[in-house]
């Protein structure tokens, strides 16, 4: 049990692929530009995350070493057709602001990186609670950078409109630009917990 | 379309990585020092160009014809990765010293977005086969310029006394920030 509740929470901190690793940054930066469209872009990818590393655990021993690599972009970009229809059938609205970076999910580098580092090589259960975990840990970092950024770039949050009328915003953090500074910024934060939390470690260990 | 048009947009205006946010992975991992960023630019560029071509012919050749848009993704990526893999032969092959040069990169380009992103924006603006390409290389060319700029720039951080939490990555986002900031002034090029 704790071995499983560990798969699951690894990826929202101690391995959270987008301020730790460092992998799949392209949408983490192109999408969010509102709270809202970085939740629609995570959820999209731990649904392909989830299935990809089920079917990927379940067949670990059926495909052969040699063509893995190909195996796995096929079951991934099934999942990703499957978002893709669905989003444009269900979500129309979200589904346009997210655009090319929905197919573009195929070549995201922690869904093909799970299904070679984890899904290969571990149980269903596991593998499906890993995929849950680095795809909400995805989440979540998309969400924070998507807030930050929908706040100070247009003063609002999820949509809802809090800055008062006329309040100056600062334009640039909808833009490119404010993407890459956003997300610097917040890597230094997090850095700095992790430090943080290293030195009270070894504090505790020699009092 | 005017071809012209078209290159500087996708060169300077659009810029795939600093204002489409596409080919960042290798634009953070192969950007520390110029050789190796310009090594990664050239092998890049030259894969979106043959991929560009082969990527047309089948969405217009087989994928339209029979009715198989959905299966755009996936029959792209295959295309992809199947072309890298032939290219990095052939190289292996015809030229050694190239192969040596641009060997370690090319299995990269598989997962490189902008290679899949090019592709299917080619496809969704509905650009011609001669567009298509041009479209391709200007692309390529303007993925090398930002990361032998970007590589320019951290070799310099290398000597600048950064804050400790901002140290690597972190910093090299903020300039990223700062270039892209720089890029925008392209806007009203066009």
């Amino acid at each position: 049990m704790a071995r499983l509740w560990k798969n699951f929470a690894n990826g929202l901190w101690n391995e959270n692929p987008t301020f730790r690793i460092m992998i799949g940054l392209c949408p983490v930066l192109a999408v969010t530009t509102s709270a809202k469209n970085g939740v629609g872009m995570g959820l999209a990818t731990t649904f392909v995350l989830i299935c990809s590393s089920a079917l990927i655990s379940l067949l670990r021993k059926v495909i052969p070493d040699k063509v893995r690599i190909p195996a796995y972009i096929v079951v991934i970009a099934t999942f990703v057709t499957i978002v893709d229809l669905f989003m444009n059938a269900y979500l129309p609205d979200l589904h346009q602001v997210l655009g090319l970076f929905i197919p573009l999910i195929v070549v995201n580098c922690i869904v093909l990186g799970r299904a070679e580092a984890f899904a290969s090589k571990n149980s269903l259960i596991s593998s499906i609670l890993d995929g849950l975990g680095m795809g909400l840990g995805f989440t979540w970092a998309l969400t924070v950078l998507g807030a930050v950024r929908e706040l100070l770039g247009s003063g609002s949050l999820f949509g809802y409109q809090l800055a008062a009328d006329g309040a100056t915003t600062i334009g640039i953090m909808s833009l490119p630009p404010g993407a890459f500074i956003t997300l610097g910024i917040l890597m230094a934060f997090m850095n700095m917990i992790a430090a943080r939390q290293k030195k009270r470690a070894t504090k505790e260990v020699r009092p | 379309m005017n071809l012209f048009l078209l290159f500087l947009s996708a060169l300077l205006v659009n810029n795939f990585v600093l204002v489409r946010f596409l080919g960042i992975c290798p634009f953070m991992g192969v950007s520390k020092d110029v050789d190796s960023a310009f090594g990664m630019g050239v092998a890049t560029t030259f894969v979106m160009v043959v991929a560009a071509a082969v990527t047309w012919l089948i969405e217009t050749f087989i994928l339209q014809p029979f009715g198989l848009p959905f299966l755009q993704t996936m029959a792209f990526i295959l295309v992809i990765a199947a072309l890298v893999q032939l290219v990095e032969m052939f190289l292996h092959k015809t030229s050694p010293a190239l192969y040596k040069a641009m060997g370690i990169f090319l299995p990269l380009i598989t997962t490189n977005c902008a290679i899949l992103g090019l592709a299917i924006m080619a496809v969704q603006n509905s650009y011609n086969f001669i567009e298509s390409v041009v479209f391709a290389l200007a692309a390529g060319l303007g993925f090398t310029l930002a990361l032998v700029l970007m590589a320019g720039i951290r070799e310099e951080l290398r000597f600048a006394d950064v804050p400790e939490p901002l140290l690597g990555a972190p910093i090299a986002f903020i300039c990223a920030g700062l270039l892209s900031l720089a890029f925008s002034g392209f806007a009203g090029l066009i």
